[in-house]
């Protein structure tokens, strides 16, 4: 885990000075016409957005939907698919090294400064997941009880802010990556696991008892979750948001959404189980790329 | 290459440049919360140094205890079972152990710290070699020395005390730097049983920020800093206690 860490961060850090001595190309559709190829940024864990069959072989919701956004905007490039991670993927597209990234980005203010997104076509809603037995429905009845999260996503800031607004007491603990937040809380260490609600969904199903854990609560935050193309780009920007915009209107988006939310998939074929929220409902009446701060006011 | 450094002075919830770039009151700055994660760093090292130091000199004591009648001591035996045990794991394998399988095992367990846990996890796993650092030291010493202490009409104990440890120890020195700087690396896997330490700074602050250059630059500068301080006092000791006349036969130093 620690040399992994290291060794991203190095390969950031000689990727960035790479950019450095290559001048910025900033028009993606006539890279992707004078090379051939078109390189799609994807994620190894982040089901049932983007994550790994093994072998090299990518799937997810937004890798097919990237899938078909390239058929359509560059027709006949070869794809080259590129794992990236949290910490590699913002300064990978913005060095050319990455095209498209089809994981499960959050469009947030900051990220803008550096990247561009694509309309939102999926929007995840923080929410808390306890076990079944728990006298925990609120965020109110987090008073005194400790809270998982995982190192390395925003819901850790999002803690802390509410923490700091000290309207209740909590401890916070980390997990490593989701699967060690979860035994926290299967293990009693934790009382609450606060994540993306699809994360949370798609652990409990995989889980040894999913009957044993539930989700409850408000919605602590509303993430746009978008893909990510380069920034000052409008051309690319405008091919990729006109596809969905098409999408959404032949009802293929929502098709999408049923087969990588609502069915069986693989690697397991269990289902995530997981019913479009309201915000995302009201997203695909009118699309848009707003940051999350402007769902979070 | 463009680094942006003002990133440390920014808010940890607004990301807005602070003027006072520690952070005022409950406001935190990255530089505050860097420097918060040092000292968890700081103390996680300093605290399983302690238990290593302790545990690894007895240990390594005990399994060059003089053989019985009947063939090697039942201690030594035991010692060296708990060497062969703590270093023959994974240090992040039994960090996790600690935090996650002896509390449930061994329900006395449940209600310790976390900090303690992982202390223990650390302290042990180093023990483990440096009782192997203090075994290699005393055998190291010519077997008179043992008989000599001995014929004095030393108790088993105070030859130790007097006679073999503190040669012993002046030999291994240099290894046992290197020991307890590896301590302080080997304290980055706390982050994985959720102490908010330099590797937990830098994962988190890392994705907040998407600054993660300056952030891994920064941690890397303090961990260097941390193993590097440990370097200079353990130069110091090692000048101030050496015998003339002994240490050269043992190279001199370094």
């Amino acid at each position: 885990m620690k040399k992994h860490l290291l060794v991203s961060a190095f390969a950031v850090a000689l990727t960035t000075l790479a950019a450095g001595v290559q001048a910025q190309a900033n028009d993606t559709l006539a890279k992707i016409k004078s090379s051939g190829k078109v390189v799609m940024g994807v994620r190894e864990s982040s089901a049932p957005l983007s994550y790994t069959l093994g072998d090299g072989k990518y799937t997810g919701y937004h890798v097919e939907l990237c899938q078909n956004i390239l058929k359509s905007v560059a027709p006949g490039a070869t794809v080259e698919y590129t794992p990236v991670t949290s910490a590699n993927r913002i300064p990978l597209v913005q060095n050319g090294t990455v095209d498209i990234e089809c994981g499960s980005t959050t469009n947030n203010a900051t990220r803008q400064k550096d990247v561009s997104f694509a309309l939102t076509t999926y929007v995840t809603e923080v929410r808390t997941a306890v076990k079944a037995t728990s006298k925990i429905k609120s965020i109110a009845d987090l008073e005194g009880k400790t809270v998982a999260t995982t190192t390395g996503t925003t819901s850790v800031a999002l803690l802390r802010k509410h923490k700091r607004g000290a309207d209740i007491k909590f401890t916070e603990v980390y997990g490593k990556d989701h699967a060690d937040s979860f035994l926290l809380l299967e293990s009693g260490r934790a009382d609450a696991f606060v994540m993306d609600d699809n994360i949370l969904a798609g652990l409990i199903a995989s889980s040894k008892n999913p009957k044993d854990f539930t989700i409850v609560g408000e919605t602590l935050n509303i993430e746009p979750i978008a893909i990510m193309v380069r920034k000052d780009d409008p051309a690319f920007k405008k091919a990729v948001d006109d596809y969905i915009r098409a999408a959404i209107k032949s009802g293929e988006l929502n098709k999408l959404y049923s087969k990588w939310f609502l069915s069986p998939i693989p690697p397991k074929n269990t289902s995530v189980n997981l019913a479009m929220g309201s915000v995302l409902k009201d997203l695909l009446k009118n699309p848009s790329d707003a940051p999350a701060e402007e769902f979070n006011k | 290459m463009a680094l942006d450094w003002s990133i440390f002075c920014a808010d940890t919830i607004d990301q807005q440049v602070q003027a006072n770039c520690l952070g005022v009151g409950r406001d935190q700055t990255y530089l505050g919360w860097l420097i918060e994660a040092w000292g968890q760093t700081i103390m996680v090292a300093v605290l399983a140094l302690g238990v290593a130091l302790v545990i690894g000199t007895v240990v390594g004591v005990l399994r060059t205890l003089p053989d019985t009648p009947h063939g090697k001591s039942r201690i030594a035996r035991w010692a060296n079972l708990w060497v062969e045990f703590f270093r023959n794991i994974p240090l992040l394998v039994q960090v996790i152990l600690w935090y996650h399988v002896v509390p449930v095992v061994f329900p006395v367990f449940a209600d310790v710290p976390k900090l303690l846990l992982v202390v223990i996890g650390l302290g042990f796993f180093t023990s483990a070699r440096i009782a192997e650092q203090v075994r290699a030291g005393i055998q190291a010493l010519p077997r008179g020395q043992r008989y000599a202490g001995l014929a004095l009409g030393f108790t088993t104990r105070q030859t130790y005390r007097y006679v073999l440890l503190p040669m012993a120890f002046r030999i291994i020195i240099p290894p046992l730097t290197s020991e307890c700087m590896n301590i302080f690396k080997n304290s980055s896997v706390a982050f994985a049983v959720s102490i908010t330490e330099l590797t937990f700074f830098a994962q988190q602050a890392g994705e907040e920020t998407s600054r993660g250059i300056e952030i891994y630059l920064a941690v890397t500068l303090l961990y260097i800093i941390s193993a590097f301080a440990i370097n200079r006092i353990m130069a110091f000791i090692e000048k101030r206690v050496r015998v003339p006349g002994f240490v050269a036969s043992t190279g001199g130093g370094h």
